[in-house]
């Protein structure tokens, strides 16, 4: 590379903007990741944060609550009990936020944004713009969604799942008020937010791989990243159409969801609409959403747990397929939400079936992952602990999937703490642990330094035992009949035994809440005084690695690479080192190359000299053209 | 219970020590920051202590989950259904139980010891094995056949459970609101009179159409929900609000409770409450005596979801039969209100009252 071709390059890339342009409003996809990042640390925070306030409740019923006045406010009643309709809106809250703002927003936005040009070799996104208005709608709607947590008569607190008619009529609870009405507005920006940025994700990964980067030999990050983009641009519209009839009913006297109701002293005279269709098209996202916000996790742990384990992924074709096969098929099974709700039996039946299907690729992943392990030479950074524990608790989360998609089964445990259970560690937690093994594995690109891995280690362990502490003892309150979102359990006899487990149970969560401020404590202390980070501190294939310690705008200094290998060239027999990156032709490592590269091996040669010649010729055309 | 309080807050108290500490440590460590030295090993003591951690995890994980299942099994899992259906479910429950939890056991000694016995180690490479097609379809095939073997269990349980009711079912009303439970009865003719939301009121809680449907004039209404044992009942759910949903935990029932369209679950009580206590007296539950059935909310409706319940009882057949028989009618304890709301075609033997 010449230095007059690098100047150049330097040249087209390098905008200096103002603060403003450079930091807040930058159309710089890792600008725009970091942001996505932090909100979501702060939405984590405020969302962990409710959770551990009701479990004040639910673990310590008889607790004087009077010292969380000064946050709640009247929510806490002159006895110091926490308000009943409250506890509902804190339920609800910890739902939206922890599955929207945090798993989805943080980890796709996050990462995808991060990862995707980084990894393919782009210099950015494919509309930088959209990629600004993505994030920007993102904080528009955490805006409205904060301010709905300070009104009058409190934020929506129905359920994450909003179903009508308690959503849709504030005579059936305060929050079904102007709280719900600004949960729907946020929402309605989010899902905007979503589709801006799954549009710009696949436009990048189709049109924007730098020479060489065929579809297989994407990182499986970046596979991961564009199936999750291709889920959400699909379901999300569809919870957007159920927002917006939802609007309607509420706003305009529509009966799209409403029909024969006496509240409140009166009958109303919405006649003819259809409670259960709601949930259809709720869960018609809802279902997708949970592999939104696991894919990603999934595609994270697949990177780190290869690099870290020294050896490529086991089965790279195998975990793709298997990401396109859960991808179809989580866009009909989501009635196995509903097997209680009255549904014809029937539908039941094909739903139980092919919810049982979506096993099948799940447990490939796991075996996948597990093999990947198996006679490695494993290194045990935070990202690789906090990958291994992912592994784990997807397994767990995954196994009472197979209870709860058994329609029979279902009856007994549906809506009990099992499900609570269920679904934290699956989808919760693992997603939760993906994302931070790709804060403390990418870290060093996005910053420059090193997190402190000893505080990740006390990080990884004080969280992964809270994780079981907190989530696995539910099985027993569930499989007992405990049902989900009571304010007490004391009011109700079967269910009134379970004051010794559920004060564990909140002692656990508690106590895992704030081993997370160590996290955020490594987390912004390393930004600026960690160690400077080595050009690639875990000696991974990608080309992320390539760039520079502080990237710019652009992100490669001169030419993009050009990419020759697949990105898990770990542990090759005959190599000199145990990785050999994307960017390194086949033909500067015959020693190590398989029968089938070496052969790619004089392609390249022949290609290299071809390109050659044709630079030369051309420069004999211009040298021509020149002295004419 | 404050004292746990004080505990966690204690333990926090430790945690922000050990934090500031460190935040002094790395001050120093950051003061000369230098490039790491690309000739140390890579890892330090670190990772072999980590990998040690997995397998402690393992034992401690499984020794809790163990002994905590068993010692407190009494506590927390329910009786032996009361219902027919439900020994089934509960089969079906524990069958697939035991096979996840051979699969979480067998992943987790894989996952838990893999770390420890893979541990970097400076002069060995990791095996390069990229891909094995013969694994892959073994693990594709064998949870495809254990599933399929599960799913078709479940499926016939499932299809028993949602078949239509006998026809010498028992039918029941339940009728869900915020935040209580209303049931009925079809009285002597066993039919349960059509009703219509827009005849409820405060009287009439469940808006019998009593012009529509004669047959309501001898409903009548209880105010727990009576089962007679080893007669099949319909239960014929509904709400007038917002969803509920009926859960008979005993039972293994659940429904939700949807306004605008009723819904149905029948199945068929098999012990009453005193056949219970005396099973649980047998294996020493100390809450034997206090056993109640119990019919509770499972779908979210407000705030007093929580606290959304009514009492159930099962009576053997002939004592169910003369407490049904005893019941007076709704009608005609509420003649008054028919005539005041000009109800034309009110029976004679009640008119005349």
């Amino acid at each position: 590379m010449s230095d007059t071709t690098h100047h150049d390059d330097h040249h087209d890339h390098e905008h200096h903007g103002n603060f403003w342009t450079n930091y807040i409003f930058s159309t710089d996809h890792k600008v725009i990741a970091k942001q996505f990042l932090f909100t979501a640390i702060f939405w984590a925070m405020i969302g962990v944060g409710m959770s551990v306030i009701f479990r004040l409740q639910l673990g310590f019923p008889d607790a004087d609550l009077s010292f969380l006045k000064p946050i709640l406010g009247k929510w806490i009643d002159a006895t110091g009990k926490l308000d009943k309709e409250f506890y509902l809106a804190l339920v609800t809250m910890h739902g939206t936020i922890m599955v929207f703002f945090v798993l989805t927003a943080g980890l796709s936005g996050t990462f995808s944004n991060y990862l995707i040009p980084l990894q393919i070799g782009a210099v950015d996104m494919a509309s930088g713009f959209m990629n600004m208005l993505s994030y920007w709608f993102f904080a528009a709607a955490g805006v409205i969604m904060f301010y709905s947590l300070f009104i009058e008569t409190g934020p929506a607190s129905g359920g994450w799942v909003i179903y009508p008619p308690l959503s849709a009529l504030p005579q059936a609870m305060p929050g079904s008020g102007l709280g719900m009405t600004l949960w729907l507005s946020s929402m309605a920006l989010f899902i905007i937010s979503t589709l801006l940025g799954g549009i710009n994700y696949i436009s990048t990964v189709i049109n924007m791989r730098t020479r060489g980067m065929s579809f297989n030999r994407l990182p499986l990050t970046i596979w991961a990243f564009f199936i999750t983009a291709v889920i959400g641009l699909l379901s999300f519209p569809v919870l957007f159409s159920a927002a917006l009839l939802l609007i309607f009913d509420r706003s305009f006297g529509t009966s799209f969801f409403l029909s024969d109701i006496y509240i409140g002293g009166e009958a109303l005279p919405n006649q003819g609409g259809s409670a259960i269709l709601f949930q259809h098209l709720f869960w018609f996202l809802g279902h997708p959403e949970v592999y939104i916000v696991l894919l990603p996790a999934l595609g994270i742990s697949s990177e780190v747990i290869a690099t870290n384990s020294r050896k490529p992924i086991f089965g790279y074709h195998a975990m793709i397929l298997s990401i396109i096969g859960i991808a179809v098929l989580s866009f009909i099974v989501w009635a196995h939400h509903m097997f209680v709700t009255g549904m014809d039996p029937f539908l039941g039946t094909i739903f139980m079936f092919l919810t049982l299907i979506i096993a099948v690729p799940s447990a490939v992943k796991a075996f996948n992952y597990i093999t990947t392990l198996w006679k490695g030479n494993l290194v045990f950074t935070p990202a690789m602990l906090f990958s291994i524990g992912l592994i784990s608790l997807f397994i767990v989360g995954g196994l009472t999937g197979i209870h709860l998609a058994s329609a029979a089964i279902d009856i007994q445990l549906h809506d009990t703490y099992f499900v609570v259970a269920h679904f934290h560690l699956v989808m919760g937690s693992a997603s939760f642990f993906g994302m931070l093994a790709g804060i403390y594995h990418w870290f060093p690109k996005m910053f420059g330094r090193m997190m402190d891995a000893k505080m990740g280690y006390f990080h990884f362990w004080t969280t992964f035992i809270g994780v079981y502490a907190i989530f696995f003892p539910m099985h027993f309150i569930g499989v007992a009949g405990f049902p989900r979102r009571y304010y007490s359990h004391t009011a109700f006899e079967p269910f009134g035994l379970f004051t010794d487990l559920n004060m564990f149970i909140s002692t656990a969560a508690i106590l895992t809440f704030f081993a997370q401020f160590v996290f955020v404590f490594n987390f912004v202390y390393s930004m600026f005084k960690g160690r400077l980070a080595p050009a690639n501190p875990w000696k991974s294939n990608t080309l992320e690695w390539t760039t520079p310690r502080f990237p710019g705008h652009g992100n490669w200094v001169g030419a993009i690479p050009q990419v020759f290998r697949w990105p898990y060239d770990y542990s090759k027999p005959g190599a000199k080192d145990d990785f050999i990156p994307q960017h390194i032709p086949y033909s500067e490592t015959p020693e190590s190359n398989l029968p089938f590269e070496q052969k790619l091996a004089e392609f390249e040669k022949q290609e290299q000299q071809e390109g050659i010649r044709i630079q030369k010729e051309s420069q004999i055309t211009t040298d021509n053209n020149e002295n004419v | 219970m404050n004292g746990l309080l004080i505990a966690a807050v204690g333990v926090l108290f430790l945690v922000l020590m050990a934090l500031i500490y460190r935040v002094f440590m790395l001050v120093r460590v950051a003061k000369d920051t230098k490039e790491p030295n690309a000739k140390d090993s890579r890892v330090g003591m670190s990772n072999k202590v980590n990998s040690i951690l997995f397998i402690v995890f393992f034992f401690v994980l499984f020794a809790s989950i163990f002994a905590y299942g068993f010692s407190e099994k009494v506590k927390y899992i329910l009786p032996e259904s009361s219902s027919i259906h439900g020994i089934e479910i509960d089969f079906l429950f524990w069958l697939t139980t035991a096979v996840t939890f051979f699969v979480f056991i067998i992943t987790h000694i894989l996952l838990f010891f893999f770390p420890y016995v893979y541990r970097y180690k400076e002069h060995k490479r990791a095996t390069f094995i990229p891909h094995n097609n013969q694994l892959e379809i073994a693990w594709t095939i064998v949870p495809a056949i254990v599933l399929t073997a599960l799913v078709v269990t479940g499926w016939t349980v499932w299809s028993d459970i949602t078949d239509p009711a006998p026809e010498d079912a028992l039918h029941i009303e339940v009728m869900g609101h915020q935040f209580a439970w209303k049931v009925r009865y079809g009285g002597k003719d066993g039919k349960i009179g059509k009703f219509n939301y827009m005849k409820i009121d405060p009287t009439n809680q469940v808006g019998m159409d009593f012009e529509a449907d004669e047959s309501n004039y001898d409903d009548f209404m209880y105010n727990e929900l009576r089962l007679p044992k080893g007669r099949p009942v319909l239960l014929k759910i509904r709400s007038r609000d917002v969803l509920h949903s009926v859960f008979l935990p005993h039972f293994r029932v659940k429904m939700d409770a949807v306004p605008g369209m009723p819904t149905q679950f029948w199945f068929t009580p098999t012990k009453t409450a005193e056949d219970v206590k005396k099973e649980l007296r047998e294996i020493n539950d100390p809450n034997a005596e206090a056993f109640q059935y119990k019919l509770a909310c499972t779908e979210i409706c407000g705030g007093s979801h929580f606290a959304m319940f009514m009492n159930v009882s099962v009576l053997e057949a002939d004592e169910f039969q003369k407490w049904y028989d005893s019941e007076e009618a709704w009608a005609a304890k509420n003649v008054d209100y028919l005539k005041e709301k000009k109800i034309k075609n009110i029976p004679s033997n009640l008119a005349s009252n």
